[in-house]
């Protein structure tokens, strides 16, 4: 448009900041991955908690250009945290992630909408390329975008790709080293729309064009750069002067963008045929949005999910816990026998061990995710689910959240990225762990078969069963109840949309699936692995250790045949484990909470429990075999025994009633008793704030809960 | 054809319907719509809408985009009458 426009030329520099930006579901992520592979990391943008995707890649023999993956947006007005990371990195040059030049990723099947974002990045001035991707599927249509006329338009480098074959992405990677048009012109007469407003902005701050002029009229308190507050009162000042409608001028800015914007594709797109005839997508979606066939293929996709975490997931486990055993063993047997084997084989490997433990159910459940949200059909789980879980302030998407926390807490949590409300996220990862997950079932199995007789049935149904199942329902029913108060507590950082593309459908791609896998497992292992190694060594510590020489008093004890007894060495052993708990800094904890916990009807060995079973829930029938020197762990059958023979100092009746055994269920029902979903939560939403009020809260109602069981059942 | 149409809103369509876009009542709302593609004049159609009655798809722009019905009863339109 503008003969004289300004040319930048980056090929003489080393490493050259390219950021990508585009609106969702424009194919950016498998650009951003065509072009990076495996040599990307996540961190954050300073200051915000979003994440920030970055990776590197050769231009040439000299040049690198570091890459970076703004987050996805249908314009530059900074509505959401994610688009104002987008406009601040675009718009502020003196940000660490202000990039070089710009990549704008735009879908061309779906040219009219991606070019509102194009326009407005146009009017920032900032070296730019348009990168026109789904090439394919415009071909595939019929239809012919003739990308020199636009280039011409637009005035901006215009390149032709299919990211999903690699069709142009080196093409687009050599016009990164080549002479870059700066955009010179305005795309729209934004100045016409509040011109006295405009002026009065430049007179305080130089500003590139009068489009950023106009950002900062409208949107000045989310503007952080500015930070200087002096000139922030001068233009809030001068605004004030001025009768300016926010609103109306920003409808009369997109107005305008759209009436140009149809001018340009009216002239460089050649439709085929006028008529289209139902498409794929359409017929697909009468089968999926149908309101039988719809749900039923939604369960059935639950169905196999849930199968998929649940069970098959169970042999890659076995393995990984074989082998850190097989480790475990190893080590205990090359490292002379301390304080410093017993560090490494007992606290550290097995901390590893518990975090390695979680890699199978992350990757099977990412698998499914990636292919659900590649495919497109995620979003019409969102659009059929909608209605039913916004009662709960909740999202269509956190339907899957909330199944697989059946299966365990840890994935389904890192799966609620998903949801792009932040209100609704952080309200699915609230309420997750209150699903009954599968580290709860060796507790409740133990604790029925203890306090519900075997024999006993309720017409065809055996009472042991339905209390499991109760015990899943009422899981459930307190996700559900959590979640809808927090709709009324939580308020909404941003107004919640459901305005919301519905993509059409692709066949999903391996490699996306692949790198998803791989990105969540990295960021599981290392960000949230980190802590749960902390938390092992520390809960180890505490239940290996006791103050002064307590051990070595039981030790020489057992020493002196006289105590032995006619016990064999195993049960000498596990009676010496047993009596060594009691009296270590977990046993103490354990005493120490037994006022606390007696109104539940839990003595100290519970309370030892408790503490020892924030690694992980089912380390509690661990840790009751250990103090009720049952030995052999596997053999539920004698834990079971022993607790049943276990006797109330007070009232001489059996310890395990029906009302301790029932409270116990129902405080592990609804108490936070994980460090790895803590962790996860902490990673997710990157502040300790969360993981602490989910303790607190979810600790509350267990302790209500238990109280009021047992009270009652007493 | 009447110089006063009367219009609707667009959660008013029944399946298969179009219509052009007219005017909004909730000016925040109007802005996503409007950076969404959804600018006064461009013909819309009702596809379908979800099975429990709420939200809808419309076609727009050449594409679809779901949206819920109190979110879509802030659009007015005037009936393109069938063919």
């Amino acid at each position: 448009m503008d003969s004289n426009a300004s040319f930048v030329n980056f090929s003489d520099k080393t490493t050259i900041k390219v950021a990508l930006v585009g609106n969702p579901n424009s194919g950016k992520s498998t650009l951003f991955n065509a072009l990076t592979g495996l040599n990307q990391k996540t961190g954050n943008f300073p200051g915000v908690t979003v994440d920030k995707k970055s990776g590197f890649s050769k231009l040439n023999s000299t040049v690198t250009a570091e890459f970076i993956d703004l987050p996805g947006t249908y314009s530059l007005y900074p509505k959401s945290l994610d688009e104002r990371v987008a406009f601040e990195v675009l718009c502020n040059s003196e940000n660490v992630d202000h990039p070089d030049v710009t990549i704008i990723v735009a879908d061309a099947s779906n040219l009219k909408r991606n070019l509102f974002l194009v326009s407005q990045i146009i009017d920032l001035k900032i070296p730019v390329i348009l990168a026109l991707n789904m090439m394919d599927m415009v071909e595939k249509e019929g239809d012919v975008i003739d990308a020199i006329r636009l280039s011409e338009k637009l005035g901006v480098k215009v390149v032709g790709i299919s990211a999903r074959n690699k069709d142009g992405v080196e093409v687009l990677k050599q016009a990164l080293l080549q002479p870059l048009p700066v955009p010179q012109y305005d795309f729209i007469d934004i100045k016409k729309i509040a011109p006295e407003a405009i002026e009065k902005v430049k007179s305080v701050i130089k500003v590139k064009s009068d489009f950023i002029a106009f950002h900062i009229i409208n949107n000045l308190s989310d503007i952080s750069f500015l930070h200087n507050k002096e000139i922030e009162t001068k233009i809030t000042d001068g605004l004030n002067t001025l009768i300016v409608d926010n609103n109306k001028i920003q409808s009369l800015e997109s107005v305008e963008r759209y009436k140009i914007i149809n001018r340009i594709v009216e002239d460089c797109i050649t439709h085929k045929s006028a008529i289209k005839t139902e498409s794929f997508t359409q017929k697909l979606d009468g089968v999926l949005t149908h309101r039988i066939l719809g749900y039923a293929i939604f369960l059935i996709v639950l169905f196999f999910i849930f199968q998929t975490i649940f069970f098959l997931a169970a042999f890659p486990m076995e393995w990984i816990e074989s082998l850190f055993i097989a480790i475990s063993e190893l080590t205990a047997n090359i490292l002379p026998q301390g304080e410093l084997s017993n560090l490494i084989v007992n606290g550290i490997i097995a901390g590893l061990s518990g975090v390695v433990v979680f890699v199978p159910q992350i990757a099977l459940l990412f698998a499914f995710i990636a292919i659900l949200e590649d495919t497109g059909y995620m979003a019409r789980v969102s659009f059929i689910m909608d209605k039913l879980m916004r009662r709960f302030g909740l999202n269509g998407r956190s339907v899957i959240p909330l199944i697989s926390g059946v299966a365990c807490a840890v994935p389904a949590i890192m799966s609620a990225r998903t949801i792009s409300s932040w209100k609704e996220r952080i309200i699915t990862i609230m309420v997750t762990p209150l699903m009954s997950c599968s580290a709860r079932l060796p507790v409740y199995t133990l604790l029925i078969s203890l306090v519900v007789p075997q024999d006993k049935t309720l017409g065809f149904f055996n009472y042991q069963g339905l209390i499991l199942m109760a015990l899943y329902l009422i899981g459930f029913i307190a996700a559900i109840g959590a979640a809808w108060i927090l709709k009324w507590i939580l308020k909404a950082r941003e107004k919640s949309y459901f305005i919301m593309e519905l993509p059409v459908y692709r066949t999903p791609q391996w490699r996306t699936v692949g790198l998803t896998i791989f990105d969540k497992v990295k960021m599981f292992l290392f960000d949230a692995g980190k802590i749960i190694v902390a938390i092992s060594i520390i809960l180890w510590f505490l239940s290996s250790h006791a103050p002064g020489n307590k051990f070595e008093v039981i030790d020489k004890k057992y020493q002196d045949y006289s105590f032995r007894g006619d016990l064999n060495q195993n049960e000498l052993d596990a009676k010496i484990a047993s009596e060594k708990l009691e009296v270590s800094y977990a046993g103490m904890l354990g005493k120490s909470i037994e006022p606390a916990i007696k109104p539940l009807g839990f003595d100290w060995k519970i309370g030892i429990s408790l503490v020892t079973s924030f690694a992980a829930r089912e380390v509690f029938v661990g840790t009751m075999a250990t103090i009720y020197s049952a030995g052999n762990t596997d053999n539920t059958q004698t834990i079971r025994e022993k607790m049943q023979a276990e006797k109330d100092p007070e009232t001489g009746k059996p310890k395990y009633s029906i009302a301790v055994g029932f409270s116990l269920m129902i405080f592990y029902a609804f108490a936070m008793q994980c460090m790895s979903t803590l962790a996860v939560v902490y990673r997710e939403t990157k502040s300790w704030k969360w993981p602490t009020i989910q303790f607190f809260f979810m600790g509350a109602l267990a302790y209500i809960s238990s109280f009021i069981v047992y009270q009652l059942l007493k | 054809m009447a110089k006063t149409k009367a219009l609707k809103n667009l959660a008013q369509l029944k399946i298969g319907q179009s219509a052009i876009i007219d005017s909004f009542t909730d000016k925040v709302m109007a802005l996503k719509l409007l950076e969404m593609g959804c600018t006064p004049g461009e013909v819309v159609k009702l596809d379908r809408i979800a099975p429990l009655g709420d939200p809808i798809a419309i076609s727009v722009s050449g594409y679809l985009l779901s949206l819920r019905k109190a979110e879509a009863s802030t659009v007015l339109v005037s009936l393109i009458p069938a063919v």
